[in-house]
């Protein structure tokens, strides 16, 4: 292609804006990452996660505290009843262990980690006691890559990211243009409008190829996030993601001519599927009769394949459904976005 | 190459009949005019009166609701890409990507044409070839304007619009377009212009076609319209305590009296008999005369003339 090719000029158009622009560059790089180390900081696995326990102050406290001090996990704290009280409802003690020849404890079962506490502080209390335990089991500590929540996470962030971006970078840029009369101007040129359309599609897979290296390149090297399945596949996966999410980008652009209205459209049809398609959490979370709904957008398929690849190590062929499902959205998006759209 | 014949036999630019409705509103009403090629024309009239709607009709922008309109001899059905090509239009307003630079932005849309000058030359024909490396968004409201135009040429068109290219620039920016424009005409393209400002149309238009509420009121050259329709010197005065209209009316040669904030203005046809006439009037009458003004009467008495409006009253609004 020639250098003053329509389609090339167009294509720079594009490219430069965007690089250019440092606010987009931050969306699209510097915001995720900053949201991953976040949520990577929040929810990170405590390699020796310590759960503190009330002893309420009375004779034989200090026998009990040396108990549970020596047993892995707990972390024991002096105090009086009604200070214990307080730090067991406010959450900030798992267990109030009240010694004496008939201990008692305070506990929440509600709370996972006052169950665990429970669990941890009756067989020391046991033991101490002189229990002794009937089995030997043996026990092998392993820690499985892939099971932690970040690993769960950047799979859905990348898709959280290349739709955010693929919807704003596609529909924000053109009813920009069609407010500043950009796209008005150019079509009273002889240019092909298709190839304005097509600079657009093609500079969305380029940053959606430099996104999802990006994405991978810092998870592994902040995280140790590694994806089981080809690099390859999960890049093209991106790809067929970012290219469903420019449809709906440039659907949701077909006719808003100002900011208020284009704003208002593009969180309409990107707010419900961060929510719900597993980008933070397990879509399997919602009720089963939202299921059906919830399986049939595309957000919920790309981070569904994306994953399937990323923590399971499948191929692309077996994802073949969610790849159609992203197909479909994108066509049906751009073949009506196409018949509806405003130029003037 | 478009064959001589081309020029000779046929016009520029055909409308009739030309009606253009929004919902209640319509905003071009019947208009019909034609355009020789080689010269330029302006569209004269305040904001709303219709202009921009029909230059976007001729543009191919929009559609009309009745009426034809033939463009170098085309209809917009028969091929508009080709008759894209072959036209050049700087809009009221474009907002190019800020982002990029001058000689980016027309390199992008010199790239749409099949034929058309260099980049270099659309550029150093609206003077910003120093400006060529600087970005969109660096520009004065003057440099904008001069990026528009050079977009406008950059696919050597043989009919140009150009839909109010000096409104909101400061008056130094303004005449420099305006040299930039008579240089466009030097080279013999057909322009259109429309334009509120009375002075641009005096200046650059060969040929002017006075539109109000969606209606063609006058047409001619600008002298042929102030002969016709200016009177042909203008008074304008201040008296106290004011003269009564029917005493301006009965002044010599007096063809239309208008006053507004305390300021009384007097189409005459003669200086020498209505000037010492109002002096003996207001001394008749025992007023003093606190300012007297003349000046040969312009686009702008004209424009007042025909709608009794002033265009200047419309700017800005």
């Amino acid at each position: 292609m020639s250098r003053s090719h329509p389609l090339w000029q167009l294509f720079l158009m594009r490219m430069r804006a965007l690089w250019r622009e440092p606010s987009a560059l931050f969306w699209v790089f510097v915001f995720p990452l900053l949201l991953s180390i976040a949520l990577g900081l929040a929810f990170r696995n405590q390699g020796a996660a310590q759960l503190t326990v009330a002893v309420v102050e009375s004779p034989g406290a200090a026998e009990v505290e040396e108990a549970l001090r020596s047993t892995a996990g707990l972390r024991p704290e002096r105090m009086e009843l009604a200070a214990a009280r307080r730090a067991l409802s406010g959450g900030k003690v798992a267990l109030v262990v009240m010694p004496g020849p008939a201990p008692g404890l305070l506990v929440d079962p509600g709370v996972p980690e006052g169950r665990t506490a429970r669990l941890l502080a009756l067989d020391a209390l046991q033991r101490s006691a002189g229990r002794r335990d009937a089995l030997v089991v043996a026990e092998e500590q392993v820690s499985t890559r892939g099971a932690r929540y970040i690993d769960f996470l950047i799979p859905g962030l990348l898709g959280f990211g290349l739709m955010s971006s693929s919807v704003w970078g596609v529909g924000w840029s053109l009813v920009q243009m069609r407010m500043g009369k950009l796209l008005k101007r150019l079509v009273a040129t002889p240019m092909r409008r298709s190839h304005l359309l097509l600079s657009f599609l093609l500079s969305r897979l380029l940053l959606a190829a430099a996104e999802t290296a990006f994405f991978v390149v810092f998870a592994r090297l902040l995280f140790d996030v590694r994806v089981a399945g080809s690099l390859v596949d999960y890049g093209l996966l991106s790809l067929a993601g970012a290219l469903c999410f420019g449809g709906l980008g440039l659907l949701v652009a077909t006719r808003a001519d100002n900011a208020e209205t284009a704003n208002g459209l593009m969180n309409l049809a990107t707010l419900p599927m961060i929510v719900v398609s597993g980008v933070f959490f397990a879509a399997s979370n919602f009720p089963p009769w939202m299921q059906p709904i919830i399986q049939a957008l595309p957000l919920t398929a790309l981070n569904d394949a994306l994953r399937a690849v990323a923590i399971d190590g499948a191929g692309l062929a077996g994802q073949t459904g969610r790849l159609l499902l992203l197909a479909g959205w994108g066509a049906v998006s751009f073949v009506l976005a196409l018949r509806l759209f405003r130029w003037t | 190459m478009h064959k001589l014949q081309d020029f000779v036999t046929a016009w520029a630019i055909e409308v009739d009949a030309l009606v253009k409705r929004f919902d209640a509103l319509t905003a071009v009403d019947g208009i019909s005019f034609s355009v020789t090629p080689g010269t330029c024309v302006g569209l004269l009239g305040p904001n709303g009166a219709g202009k921009t709607t029909t230059v976007e009709i001729l543009e191919g922008l929009q559609e009309p609701t009745s009426g034809s309109v033939r463009v170098l001899g085309k209809r917009w059905a028969d091929d508009p890409e080709a008759l894209r090509a072959r036209i050049g239009i700087a809009l009221q307003e474009t907002r190019f990507y800020e982002k990029l630079t001058v000689r980016e932005t027309v390199t992008l849309f010199r790239s749409f044409y099949p034929g058309g000058t260099g980049v270099d030359r659309a550029i150093a024909q609206v003077d910003l070839g120093e400006k060529q490396g600087a970005r969109v968004g660096k520009l004065s409201g003057g440099q904008r304007q001069r990026l528009a135009l050079a977009v406008a040429l950059v696919g050597d068109p043989e009919l140009l619009f150009l839909d109010e290219p000096t409104t909101g620039l400061d008056p130094v920016s303004r005449r420099g377009l305006w040299d930039v424009i008579e240089g466009l005409k030097a080279r013999g393209r057909t322009v259109v212009l429309t334009t509120h400002y009375m002075e641009e149309a005096q200046r650059l238009c060969e040929d002017v076609i006075i539109v109000d509420h969606g209606k063609v009121v006058a047409r001619g050259s600008p002298a042929e319209l102030v002969a016709a329709f200016g009177g042909e010197q203008i008074i304008e005065f201040e008296a106290t305590p004011a003269l009564s209209p029917e005493v301006c009316r009965a002044l010599p040669g007096c063809s239309s009296v208008r006053a507004r904030n305390g300021t009384v203005r007097l189409s005459v046809r003669g200086l020498a008999e209505a000037v010492p006439a109002l002096l003996r009037a207001a001394e008749t009458a025992g007023a003093t005369l606190v300012q007297l003004s003349t000046h040969a009467s312009t686009l702008d008495d004209v424009f007042l003339n025909l709608t009794g409006r002033s265009l200047r009253d419309e700017e800005g609004s």
